[in-house]
């Protein structure tokens, strides 16, 4: 395995630039089956995802809220394992780049002593191109920052509303691929309205600038990276108002692990619901960044 | 050095060997280093006169000193001298009431407005209402719904004293989901909510900042044997669930190495766990655990080899938890804490004996140590079963047949000198024994029938 992200800007970085304002998406693996994950991505990957995230589960989720928890237990009960998450990795062929966002626990067991590398490495063969771990600050990192530097994965950081200062200097001098900007304190979930705490964090972000492709040296010079926003967007108008913030990218949960709940095991219309509300997420965010808007495809 | 600076330096390490750290949620990061430095200025140094009025309060409201009582007939019994710390006489019935009362009092010195715990027992929680009551401070406790159902005169206590008490449901309903959610509450209101935690589990400084305020168990108890007993003990023995009682009672003796620091874990029903259904019926943390992370803390889990939590079982709200203190599983690798367990059977006849030979009703979290008192030093323990063993018969509800098998693993020897904690009063725990006492043949049990309501 090569270090490529000392040299070459991460997958991540590219699909975001390239498809700016990005569309960032979040399931569950295995809710309620892998099976039906696998259509799910590929849904999603159509309907103008520019960016997966698949969530792997753990059981103690502190950082989401009631929907992705359900959706976590869901997986869990149908038996979600690493070994078989990876394997439908191994599987899936999508144009936009995919994420893992687990726990650091699970990270941990994954080889036979409490140990990273054997997660990281296990990730960068199956095709993952990034790691988000909702409960590792960035003062538990460097193991995990240096394993992933070692198999060219980006490790994303969330920056909190309550990040501030040389908090924020430090996350940004380790994150890699984007920063995930907490729209609100709290968990994660779909909500009505875009919070005021975006429009603070991002503006508390905007030196970190990101106009320029980026390497590793320069994420040592505490760089910016993109810049985008989750935790409770659930709808076009949402995703339009936080571009229109300065957000390069918006990311996406509850709102389509509920579509998920709403529809049973190996139900194929929940794919096409998926990906209608990628399709509404994406002109959003594009209305958003004031560009061309393209007219919704007919089914 | 000043001894404040060398405090600081020591206290500011977030690592107890490879254990302990901040694993939380970056939005809960900065709130950890306001506590940091809270817990530095007003806990180590004193500032604005924090551990004088901690102290005062703590006599006044609190009834401390507790006494270290000599356990006439137990001394009889195990043929040595036995005494007990008399934690179940703080106000409250536990030692809870020391961390709860030094934490809601500097959540009031850091400036918040408002303070969330959860509880498994309710013990924890009673306490922090309680504290919280007495400071005048908003209160809202977790409490999974399993541990509702079997504490129920706490969950009144709270609501008396005004804190509102919020079931969780998720998962097996203990421990382990009401602390999730007392997280994720803290992560929606950290600006001006202060988590007071109540053992000495969760990211640093929590672990460091329960153990000072539960120190004074040993503190006290140090001082009280040599004044008594004209020495120091053999053993300091104490039941551990997250370890705040235990750690409390062992810290001011962790440097007399002579002193042996047995931790008294929950054996459960069994000391098997299983895979499969992602349960292991037992609490035995220290003795069977392995390296992870889970409430912000690396420390000793019971997990899946995928790195799943695993729901835990104990006849004991309080220890029936899957993690441990970081501090409690550095001292077990380096051996000067010795694990041990003891299962419910053993601790329901703890519970028994200790209230029919002492007059004391104990917690049935303390009685755990009071169960391995008669495994390692009982009439029987020359020829007693390991406490493995039992598992399958308690499940099936057979009495045990002591004494007709070998001993299968060799237990402490406790020595001449001995000091139980007792950690707490067992009212609250009343119904739960009445039930499990009536399903078993418990060799130290009255006759349950008595108790019948009509
Ligand atoms: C009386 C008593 N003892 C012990 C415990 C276990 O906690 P710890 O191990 O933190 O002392 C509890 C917890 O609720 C308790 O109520």
């Amino acid at each position: 395995m090569t270090n490529e992200s000392a040299t070459a800007e991460s997958d991540v970085e590219i699909a975001i630039r390239e498809n700016h304002p990005a569309l960032i998406t979040y399931i569950t693996a295995g809710d309620p089956s892998l099976e039906d994950t696998k259509a799910y991505v590929e849904a999603l990957d159509r309907g103008g995802a520019d960016l997966i995230e698949l969530g792997l589960p753990f059981s103690e989720p502190i950082a989401e809220g009631p929907t992705i928890q359900a959706a976590i237990n869901r997986a869990l009960d149908a038996g979600t394992t690493p070994q078989g998450f990876f394997e439908l990795v191994d599987d899936l062929e999508t144009e936009a780049p995919l994420l893992v966002m687990t726990y650091y626990n699970v990270i941990l067991q994954y080889g036979p002593t409490a140990d990273v590398r054997p997660f990281v490495e296990r990730a960068a063969e199956a095709g993952l191109s990034g790691i988000i771990v909702p409960d590792l600050p960035a003062e538990e990192a460097d193991p995990l920052r240096d394993a992933c530097d070692d198999h060219g994965l980006d490790l994303v950081f969330i920056v909190a509303p309550t990040t501030e200062g040389e908090r924020l200097e430090t996350i940004m001098s380790k994150a890699s691929g984007f920063a995930y900007v907490q729209a609100r304190l709290g968990t994660t979930g779909a909500r009505a309205d875009v919070s005021n705490a975006t429009h603070d964090s991002l503006a508390r972000l905007e030196e970190y600038d990101v106009s320029e492709p980026r390497s590793e040296a320069r994420r040592a010079q505490s760089d910016g990276v993109p810049k985008a926003v989750g935790f409770g967007v659930s709808e076009g108008d949402h995703a339009a108002e936080i571009v229109e913030a300065g957000a390069d990218g918006v990311i996406v949960g509850s709102a389509l692990v509920d579509i998920i709940a709403d529809h049973g095991e190996g139900d194929a219309p929940a794919a096409t619901d998926l990906e209608a509300k990628a399709r509404e997420l994406k002109r959003g965010a594009l209305r958003g960044a004031g560009g061309e808007v393209p007219e919704p495809e007919q089914p | 050095m000043s001894k404040s600076e060398r405090n600081r330096e020591r206290d500011s390490d977030p690592t107890f060997g490879d254990y302990g750290g901040q694993y939380v949620p970056e939005a809960l990061m900065p709130a950890l280093q306001e506590l940091e430095d809270a817990y530095e200025r007003y806990v180590l140094e004193n500032e604005d006169g924090f551990v004088d009025e901690f102290r005062e309060r703590m006599r006044d409201f609190g009834g401390r000193p507790t006494p270290l009582q000599r356990a006439d007939r137990l001394s009889e019994r195990y043929d040595r001298e036995i005494y007990l710390k008399r934690e179940d006489l703080v106000h409250g019935g536990a030692h809870k009431l020391n961390n709860a009362l030094g934490q809601v009092l500097l959540a009031k010195y850091m400036g918040k407005e408002r303070v969330i715990a959860e509880t498994g027992a309710g013990q924890h929680g009673t306490a922090t209402a309680m504290a919280a009551a007495h400071l005048d401070v908003p209160c809202e406790i977790y409490m999974g719904r399993t541990d509702v159902n079997r504490q129920r005169p706490n969950v009144y206590r709270m609501r008396m004293n005004g804190a509102e008490v919020n079931p969780v449901d998720a998962g097996s309903a203990t421990l382990k989901e009401a602390i999730n959610e007392t997280m994720r509450d803290w992560a929606t209101t950290v600006e001006r909510t202060h988590y007071v935690i109540g053992s000495i589990v969760g990211p640093h400084p929590f672990p460091k900042l329960v153990r000072d305020f539960q120190a004074v168990i040993g503190r006290e108890a140090r001082e009280q044997i040599r004044e008594q007993a004209g020495r120091l003990p053999d053993s300091v023995v104490a039941c551990a669930g997250g370890g705040s009682n235990t750690m409390g009672a062992f810290h001011e003796f962790v440097s007399d190495d002579d002193v042996d620091l047995v931790a008294v874990e929950a054996g459960g029903s069994s000391l098997e766990i299983d895979e499969e259904e992602g349960l292991a019926p037992n609490s035995a943390t220290l003795s069977t655990g392995t390296d992870g992370v889970l409430h912000g803390a690396m420390t000793k889990l019971l997990q899946s080899g995928d790195g799943q939590i695993m729901e835990s079982h104990s006849v004991s709200a309080g220890l029936d938890y899957a993690g441990v203190g970081p501090e409690l599983s550095h001292l077990v690798d380096t051996g000067r804490v010795t694990p041990v367990s003891v299962d419910d059977e053993d601790a329901l006849n703890g519970f028994h004996r200790l209230s029919r030979l002492e007059g004391i009703i104990p917690a049935l979290e303390s009685s755990h140590a009071l169960g391995y008192l008669e495994r390692a030093a009982g009439p029987a323990a020359e020829n007693a079963s390991s406490p493995e063993r039992s598992s399958a018969d308690s499940r099936a509800g057979n009495p045990r047949d002591n004494g007709d098998e070998p001993r299968a693993e060799s237990y402490e020897d406790l020595g001449d000198l001995v000091v139980v904690n007792v950690s707490g009063r067992g009212d609250k725990d009343l119904e739960t024994v009445l039930e499990e006492t009536e399903k078993r043949d418990l060799e130290a049990a009255p006759e349950v029938e008595v108790f019948d309501r009509d």
